[in-house]
């Protein structure tokens, strides 16, 4: 059947699946608005600003296996969802962002509304199209779907000049692609693979180690069955927290930054270590010469080839889908009479249970202020640890790492990689969508909410009940922290000055606002919010000023340099 | 264009050769050219023309950099998803060419030392006037480098360089 560029847009997305499109509408798109506004297959989601739109898709991604999309306009539509597009490129989650263009004939004319979106999103994309012939349209389409949601997962934009939208053409959605230059890789190498196992069987001191790859690539079950077969310690790494069960004794905490210091130091001495689907970044292993010090062997596993042997150099490479790969593991250890040492691994457990006797999260529960901590761990109690904790960037976000305690996976949505402020709010509306009926709460800081909340109105649109606990310290908590630490307690510019009535501001758009400043109002106030379920409850918490992340590695210090408190 | 990685000690740091076949269509040089600028790696010379196949455009990069620099280069282009295949050819025996086009001061008694000149290198006069020579000359960078160095100070008054051409030698073959 024949249609325009604007219908066959339409019929892509809903053929491929998808049920919820964030988006904002513009001039170069008003064609494909008025074929959203004669149908009801998609779901339209309007946001307050296109930075939003895409943060929403990007936790509707993060919180379920589905790709995140969106619609925003050209120009201006296409530069406010940059930075929600790299914040979805540097964390790997599959979204499919399609932008409107001016018309072909007036691309390079500096028409009303142009940018070069292609050009602009180039680096922060795993690929982009400008679709400059409507023939070529649904194939397109079906192509960024494909490269987002396989490999290593990342956002893919569609740019599509307003005459596509109006020029006509017939429909066919493409069922399968075929791409002679992109193949990701499933299987990993046997021999790879059987040489992992002799090296972690022979371990003496050996420690596991998993990203966000692990909870993308949806190998949670495979991870804990190989874990407990193993006996060995595990972390994960701030994207990887519900990776694996948090409650679980083998489990040592978050690494990093911020990390426990029992991960870090058993990281930092360990004598075989397994990474799997995770990065070795600067906020994980800190200085890598300092990680260097150590020799211990290396098992890398990942699905992204550049991602082995890039910060630290690697002795086993095995390049595969996680769970496919950690699934071999699974089988092939079952045949094997080797069993771990079991004398090396009591005297390791027992060097590892000094480290966590050391305590490291202990804080001052008889504080007469509001201690964060104590907030998130009354969040965990009430909510069951069940709920999805969205977070933005700073303080409170590590607090949230720290004191939740994920058993599940998908349940711990915030920025790692890009750091962005402002994902909290539009991730909590994503994952409520895409999570129906779930608990949902967004963990945040007065600084950080300020840089979304426009999106207070969107959520009364759709009468989204997210959860807002606002832990309100009147700083930008974590550069105050850093002024406190590295700059001689020069507090340039980080004082939140002439902050809003969260409470008044709440209310202002319709929903429900608190302000609790007392230690025993904490849990209180936690219950009653989380019992008004249709209602978004605006929790704001009069924090202490002056608590700060502990552990903490100094940039440029090595993982076992930490602060502790 | 870039700079080398940090971490790179100045021996270990050696020239390479990258062939890739890539996608001929608009956007795949300049993600190519964007990788580089982005991961700070460096190019000493790009080219790209298309190929046999019109659909797929052969380039040939040479950079430096240590083996581990090198590594993640070969790798990060293979992720593009507009490359088709990459290939280091210093890895193997290959031949590299590139062209040259000089034009000399060629009045009085230098033109007869620029024509002699063009002669030894075994370059070609295809343009003159009764001022100057345009000398076309092939060969591997040195070469050229050479030519341009045996030339007195003040005597060379434009110089075009394609950069290096690669390909392997005898049955090495990258195509799709």
């Amino acid at each position: 059947m024949e249609m325009t560029g604007a219908e066959i847009t339409v019929r892509c997305l809903a053929d491929e699946g998808v049920e919820h499109l964030f988006g904002y509408p513009g001039g170069a798109v008003l064609h494909i608005y008025d074929e959203l506004f004669k149908q009801d297959r998609v779901k339209h989601i309007l946001v307050r600003h296109e930075q939003a739109a895409v943060h929403a898709a990007d936790g509707y991604a993060r919180s379920s296996q589905r790709p995140g999309v969106v619609l925003v306009t050209s120009g201006p539509g296409a530069t406010n969802a940059v930075t929600g597009i790299a914040t979805a490129y540097m964390d790997s989650i599959p979204m499919v962002i399609l932008t409107g263009q001016v018309p072909t004939h007036a691309i390079g004319q500096d028409a009303f509304q142009e940018v070069d979106a292609v050009g602009i999103t180039r680096p922060c994309v795993k690929h982009n199209f400008l679709v400059k012939d409507v023939r070529d349209l649904a194939a397109t389409i079906k192509k960024a779907f494909y490269i987002a949601t396989t490999g290593r997962p990342g956002p893919v934009l569609v740019d599509i000049p307003k005459d596509v939208t109006t020029s006509r053409c017939e429909y066919e959605y493409p069922d399968t692609v075929a791409l002679r230059s992109y193949h990701p890789v499933h299987k990993g190498h046997s021999g790879q693979i059987r040489k992992a196992l002799a090296l972690l069987l022979e371990a003496k001191r050996p420690m596991i180690y998993t990203g966000g790859g692990v909870v993308l690539g949806e190998a949670s079950a495979e991870l804990a069955q190989l874990v407990r077969t193993l006996g060995f310690p595990i972390t994960n790494t701030l994207m990887g927290l519900g990776g694996y069960p948090a409650s679980d004794p083998q489990f040592m905490g978050m690494l990093g930054m911020h990390g426990t210091y029992e991960a870090n130091m058993a990281m930092q001495h360990c004598d075989v270590l397994l990474a799997v689907g995770a990065r070795f970044d600067d906020r994980v292993i800190g200085n890598p010469k300092h990680f260097a010090q150590e020799e211990r062997k290396i098992i890398h596993l990942d699905v992204d080839p550049s991602s082995i042997s890039k910060r630290v150099k690697v002795d086993v490479p095995i390049v595969g889908d996680v769970k496919d790969v950690i699934g071999d593991m699974n089988r092939l250890l079952a045949t094997m009479a080797q069993k771990p040492d079991e004398a090396a691994l009591a005297a390791w457990w027992t060097q590892i249970d000094l480290w966590r006797g050391r305590k490291c999260l202990e804080y001052d529960r008889t504080s007469a202020l509001i201690k964060p901590q104590m907030v998130i761990e009354t969040l965990h109690r009430v909510t069951g640890g069940d709920a999805i904790v969205t977070s933005d960037v700073g303080q409170h976000q590590m607090w949230a790492a720290q004191y939740y305690g994920f058993d599940k996976p998908r349940r711990w949505l915030n920025s790692g990689g890009l750091g962005t402020m402002g994902v909290g709010l539009p991730y909590a509306m994503g994952a409520l969508l895409s999570n129906p009926g779930q608990t949902v709460a967004c963990v945040t800081g007065e600084a950080s909410i300020q840089m979304c909340i426009q999106e207070l109105s969107t959520c009364k649109q759709y009468r989204m009940p997210v959860k807002i606990l606002n832990l309100n310290n009147r700083y930008m908590g974590m550069v105050r922290q850093w002024q406190e630490l590295f700059y001689g307690n020069r507090y340039a510019e980080s004082y939140m000055d002439a902050l809003p009535d969260f409470v008044k501001l709440a209310e202002a758009y319709g929903h429900v606002g608190m302000r609790i400043d007392k230690p025993a109002d904490i849990e209180p106030a936690i219950r009653e919010a989380f019992a008004r379920k249709d209602d978004l409850v605006f929790m704001d918490f009069i924090t202490d000023q002056t608590e700060n992340v502990f552990p903490m590695i100094p940039g440029g210090k090595g993982l076992s340099e930490m602060i502790l408190v | 264009m870039g700079r080398l990685e940090a971490n790179a000690s100045p021996e270990s740091v050696m020239k390479h050769i990258i062939s890739l076949l890539l996608e001929n269509e608009s956007g795949a040089l300049s993600r190519v050219a964007g990788l580089f600028s982005a991961r700070g790696y460096n190019i000493e010379s790009l080219t790209v023309a298309p190929t046999e196949d019109p659909t797929l455009s052969r380039m040939t990069i040479v950079t430096s950099g240590s083996d581990e620099v090198i590594e993640q280069i070969t790798k990060q282009l293979n992720k593009l998803v507009d490359v088709v295949k990459v290939v280091d050819l210093s890895e193997g025996e290959h031949i590299e060419r590139e062209l040259m086009l000089v034009k000399v001061r060629a009045a009085g008694k230098d033109r007869e030392e620029a024509k002699r000149m063009a002669d030894v290198f075994r370059g070609h006069i295809i343009d003159v006037t009764d001022k100057s020579f345009t000398i076309e000359l092939t060969g591997t960078g040195r070469k050229l480098d050479a030519f341009l160095d045996a030339f007195e100070e003040g005597m060379v008054l434009e110089v075009v360089r394609t950069g290096a051409s690669g390909i392997g030698r005898g049955e090495r073959i990258l195509r799709i």
